[in-house]
């Protein structure tokens, strides 16, 4: 019999991944296309990346739509719940030369294992082809292939 | 015999934010060698916890951590 460890182990084996610390990683649902909601993406992408942690980002609906080329330098949209805040914090970070939250995230890829997934539904359904995605995006798979890769250990967060 | 500041590579992450400095810290350190010794300045007050716990759980060695005027300088030694 199995432990899910040991099955996690060999799901890992099969596809020719380095296994070290099945704990050892970050995955997260990157459904929010908003400036605001990105930067938490970044940050603890690299975070995790700095405690040696693998990162998987799963990006869908408008979190997809943020990865459209050209999307990422364009993108200034803010939720709109919080206008009373959302414009002033957007100034102040442009004030204080804060890196954009996509500058982050390649520095982080740069830096350790992340992997960012195009959600196949999304994908599919507006219709678009792998040069349609910005270049960070690694590749386009499904939901049960991202829950499989996300329960093989560590934190999984919806964002 | 410890190196002289003029030895060290300086990294120089003021201005910068939370994880900036603990990440170029740990772009230094993958170019460094075993047993180099390391600066990395940052203006960031969350680098005050996170890069000496971040040197701690990696394994290297905190040497120093010198408080200047509106800045930190945090030198480290690659030990592996």
């Amino acid at each position: 019999m199995f432990s899910p460890f040991d099955i996690a182990f060999i799901h890992g084996r099969a596809k020719g991944q380095t296994v070290t610390n099945m704990a050892d990683r970050l995955s997260l649902v990157v459904f929010s296309g908003t400036v605001d909601k990105l930067y938490p993406v970044a940050i603890m992408a690299s975070g995790a990346v700095a405690l040696g942690k693998e990162v998987e980002i799963f990006v869908t609906f408008y979190g997809l739509e943020a990865f459209v080329k050209g999307q990422p330098q364009k993108n200034m949209k803010m939720d709109v719940n919080y206008p009373e805040i959302g414009p002033m914090m957007m100034k102040v970070m442009m004030e204080k030369k804060m890196p954009s939250w996509y500058d982050m995230l390649v520095q982080a890829k740069e830096l350790g294992t992340i992997k960012i997934h195009a959600c196949a539904t999304t994908y599919d359904l507006m219709g678009m082809k792998k040069t349609d995605l910005d270049p960070i995006v690694d590749d386009v798979i499904g939901v049960t292939e991202f829950l499989t890769r996300a329960s093989e250990g560590g934190i999984t967060l919806f964002i | 015999m410890a190196a002289s500041a003029s030895e060290r590579m300086i990294l120089d992450a003021r201005g910068s934010f939370c994880p900036g400095p603990l990440m170029e810290l740990i772009r230094g350190i993958k170019q460094a060698k075993v047993g180099e010794e390391l600066e990395v300045w940052s203006s960031d007050q969350g680098s005050k916890k996170d890069i000496p716990f971040w040197i701690q759980k990696a394994g290297h060695q905190l040497l120093s951590v010198v408080e200047e005027q509106g800045y930190t300088r945090f030198i480290v030694k690659k030990l592996k």
